[in-house]
C-alpha cells in the first residue's frame, strides 16, 4: 500500500493531552467526535485543514505522557494516513500499530509543511515529490509487522486466538 | 552475560534467558484497567471475540479518573465497566476506593519479581516494589486479558545512582523532578530505569513510589529499584504472599550509567507545560497560585499528607488560593482521619475530594480558569492537562505545595520544615 498526501508538521514532544485533550476523552467512545479535537492545543483549525490521506510529520517523543489509545485513534479518525517522527513514545508506538495507524520513524528535519509526500510503511520509504528527496525509515520489529499486516492486533487475536508470531 | 534487573524478570517470565534488544512473549502475573482506558479495551476485548478472562484473579478494573462520574457520558462508560467485571467475575474498584497506582500495590497481588502491566501510562509505579510494571493501551490490555500474555520488546537499562543524604526540606519528589531535568523527557525512551545508590535506600516505600512512578516522565518503560526490609515490611501490611527479590548482576549491562550526589539539592519545581522543564524553587519563588493540589498517584500517599499538614498546622491558607487534597485511597484517607492529618488540612482551609485522579487530569475535582498558576503534586504539567489549556501547572513536592498554599505565591519550603522541626 503506497500513501500520498501533504505533511503538516509539529515540533518535539508532542504529549497524548495535545493529541487528544483528557476534557474530551473521558466522555465518549465516539472516535468521530474526538477526531474533531484532535491537535486542538498546538492548532485549533488542524482538524479542518488535514484533508484525507495528509501526514503528520513531527520531531523527537511524539505521543509522550498517557497511554490513552483515543490518541492513535482520534488522529486516524481524522483521516491522517500515517504519522512521521524522529522517535516516539513507546505506549503510543504500541497502540498506534495495534490500531493499525502507520507510524514511521525517520530523519523529518527536510520535510516542510505542504511538502507533497509518498509513503510506503511496508519497506520503509518516504518520498519528499515537493523537495524531490526519499527519507529512508526505521524498520519495523517483525512483529509489530506482522501484527499490522493482520489489520491490528484485534484482527490478529481474531485470527489466533491469542499472540502468533512463529 | 550478567542481567539487568528487567532482563531477569522478564527471562522468568518467558521460559529462557532473555537480553535487551529480543522481543519476548511473556506471562503476566496481574493487569490493571482504569476508566478512561478501560472502556475501549472492553470493546477490543469483543471485536477480538473474547470470552473469559484468562484468571479473574490477576486482573482488576479501577474507577478512578472521573470518580464520581461528572456527568451521563462518563456514567454510561462506568456502567459499561460495571457489567463487564461482573459478568467476567473481576474484581472492580468502585468510587471512592482511590487512585489505581495506589490500590494495585495494596492488594498485595504485586511484589517483587512480579509482571504487570496496566492501561495507564503510570503503571511504572511498582517498580518501587521491584516489580517490573509498565503501562499499555486499551487493544494490548484486552490481550492480556484474554491470553494473560504480552510481547515485549526487552529494553536497555539506564542506572542512575543516587548517593549522599537529601537535605531536610528535599524528597523523593524533588530529586526525580531533577534527574527528569537532566535527562529530559525522552532522556530514557524505549529502556528500563534503575535507580540505586544510598539516596535511594533510605527513601521511605512512599518515596519509592514516587520516583517509580515518574520513570515514564523521562520516556522509561519501568522504574526499577531493588527490593530490601523496607519493601518487605510494607507488602507485610497487605499480603502473606512469598516474593523472591531480583537483583541486577555484577556484570550486567547498561546503556548508561548517570551518578549524583544528591547532598546539596535544594527543592525542584516543573515549570509550564513540560514536565523536564525544571529549575530550583528559588528559580520560580514568587510567582503568584491561586490553586494548590495535594495528591495523586504521585504524592497523595500518608507520608505527602503528613508534610503538608506539618507545615499548615495552626496556619490558614491564602485567601486567593483554594487548596484541593485528593488522598490516594480510602485506606490512606482513614489513616489519616485518625491521625487528624485531614482535620489539620480542612482547619487550614482545604476543600477535600474522593480519592481519585480528577485534578489531576482535568475530569472534574478543580479545572483552574484562564491565565491561573496552580502549584501541584501531580506528575504532569501539559498544557490543558487539568482541563483548561489558558492555565500554567508547576509542578513541586506535597512541602511545597503546601507552602505555597500558605503565601500565595510559590515558596521554598526550607524555611517552613525547620520550624516544624525544631
Amino acid at each position: 500500500m503506497i500513501l500520498a498526501g501533504r505533511a503538516h508538521k509539529f515540533s518535539d514532544d508532542v504529549n497524548t493531552d495535545y493529541i487528544i485533550s483528557g476534557k474530551y476523552k473521558f466522555k465518549t467512545l465516539d472516535m468521530k467526535e474526538l477526531a474533531k479535537h484532535v491537535m486542538e492545543d498546538l492548532d485549533p483549525d488542524f482538524y479542518r485543514k488535514v484533508a484525507p490521506g495528509d501526514f503528520i510529520v513531527a520531531g523527537a517523543n511524539f505521543g509522550c505522557g498517557s497511554s490513552r489509545e483515543q490518541a492513535p485513534l482520534a488522529i486516524k479518525h481524522a483521516n491522517v494516513a500515517a504519522v512521521l517522527a524522529k522517535s516516539f513514545a513507546r505506549i503510543f508506538y504500541r497502540n498506534a500499530i495495534n490500531t493499525g495507524l502507520p507510524v514511521l520513524e525517520c530523519d523529518t528535519d527536510g520535510i516542510e509543511p505542504g511538502d507533497e509526500l509518498t509513503v510506503d510503511p511496508a519497506a520503509g520509504v518516504i518520498t519528499n515529490r515537493t523537495k524531490g528527496t526519499v527519507i529512508p525509515a526505521k524498520p519495523l520489529p517483525p512483529v509489530m509487522i506482522k501484527i499490522l499486516n493482520d489489520g491490528g492486533l484485534a484482527a490478529h487475536f481474531r485470527k489466533y486466538g491469542g499472540f502468533n508470531f512463529d | 552475560m550478567g542481567q539487568t534487573i528487567i532482563e531477569k524478570i522478564l527471562s522468568s517470565h518467558c521460559g529462557r534467558t532473555a537480553h535487551a534488544g529480543e522481543i519476548v512473549v511473556a506471562r503476566l502475573d496481574f493487569i490493571m484497567g482504569q476508566d478512561g482506558t478501560s472502556p475501549l479495551a472492553i470493546r477490543a476485548f469483543q471485536e477480538m471475540d473474547g470470552q473469559a478472562v484468562f484468571d479473574p484473579d490477576r486482573a482488576a478494573l479501577v474507577i478512578d479518573h472521573s470518580a464520581p462520574s461528572p456527568n451521563e457520558g462518563v456514567s454510561a462508560l462506568h456502567k459499561l465497566m460495571r457489567e463487564f467485571a461482573r459478568e467476567k467475575g473481576l474484581h472492580l474498584f468502585d468510587i471512592g476506593e482511590g487512585v489505581c497506582h495506589q490500590l494495585v500495590p495494596e492488594s498485595g497481588r504485586v511484589g517483587p519479581g512480579s509482571l504487570v502491566i496496566g492501561a495507564d501510562s503510570h503503571t511504572c509505579t511498582y517498580g518501587a516494589l521491584n516489580a517490573f510494571s509498565t503501562g499499555v493501551g486499551s487493544t494490548d490490555l484486552a490481550a492480556g486479558l484474554i491470553s494473560g500474555q504480552m510481547w515485549f520488546k526487552v529494553p536497555e537499562t539506564f542506572k542512575f545512582v543516587c548517593r549522599g543524604t537529601l537535605p531536610p526540606g528535599v524528597y523523593a519528589k524533588d530529586l526525580i523532578l531533577f534527574l527528569i531535568g537532566d535527562v529530559t523527557a525522552d532522556g530514557v525512551t524505549y529502556m528500563s530505569a534503575e535507580y540505586t545508590g544510598g539516596a535511594v535506600t533510605a527513601l521511605s516505600m512512599e518515596g519509592r513510589f514516587t520516583m517509580a512512578n515518574m520513570a515514564i516522565e523521562m520516556g522509561a518503560k519501568a522504574g526499577l529499584m531493588e527490593a530490601d526490609d523496607k519493601t518487605f515490611a510494607w507488602l507485610g501490611q497487605f499480603t502473606r504472599r512469598q516474593f523472591t527479590p531480583v537483583s541486577a548482576d555484577p556484570d550486567a549491562r547498561y546503556a548508561k550509567i548517570k551518578e549524583y550526589d544528591v547532598s546539596s539539592l535544594a527543592p525542584q519545581v516543573a515549570r509550564p507545560h513540560r514536565v523536564d522543564n525544571v529549575c530550583p524553587v528559588d528559580g520560580v519563588a514568587g510567582t503568584p497560585v491561586q490553586q494548590a493540589v495535594l495528591g495523586t498517584c504521585t504524592n497523595g500517599r500518608l507520608e505527602d499528607l503528613r508534610i503538608a499538614a506539618g507545615i499548615l498546622a495552626g496556619r490558614r491558607v491564602h485567601r486567593d488560593v483554594r487548596l484541593i487534597v485528593a488522598p490516594a485511597s480510602r485506606r490512606i484517607f482513614l489513616q489519616a482521619m485518625r491521625e487528624g492529618i485531614i482535620q489539620t488540612l480542612v482547619e487550614s482551609g482545604a476543600a477535600v475530594v474522593t480519592p481519585g485522579c480528577g485534578p489531576c487530569v482535568g475530569t472534574h475535582n478543580g479545572v483552574p480558569s484562564d491565565g491561573e498558576n496552580v502549584i501541584s503534586t501531580a506528575n504532569r504539567n501539559f498544557k490543558g492537562r487539568m482541563g483548561n489549556s489558558n492555565a500554567f501547572i508547576y509542578l513541586a513536592s506535597p512541602a511545597t505545595v503546601a507552602a505555597s498554599a500558605l503565601t500565595g505565591q510559590i515558596t521554598d519550603p526550607r524555611e517552613f520544615v525547620k520550624q516544624v522541626t525544631a
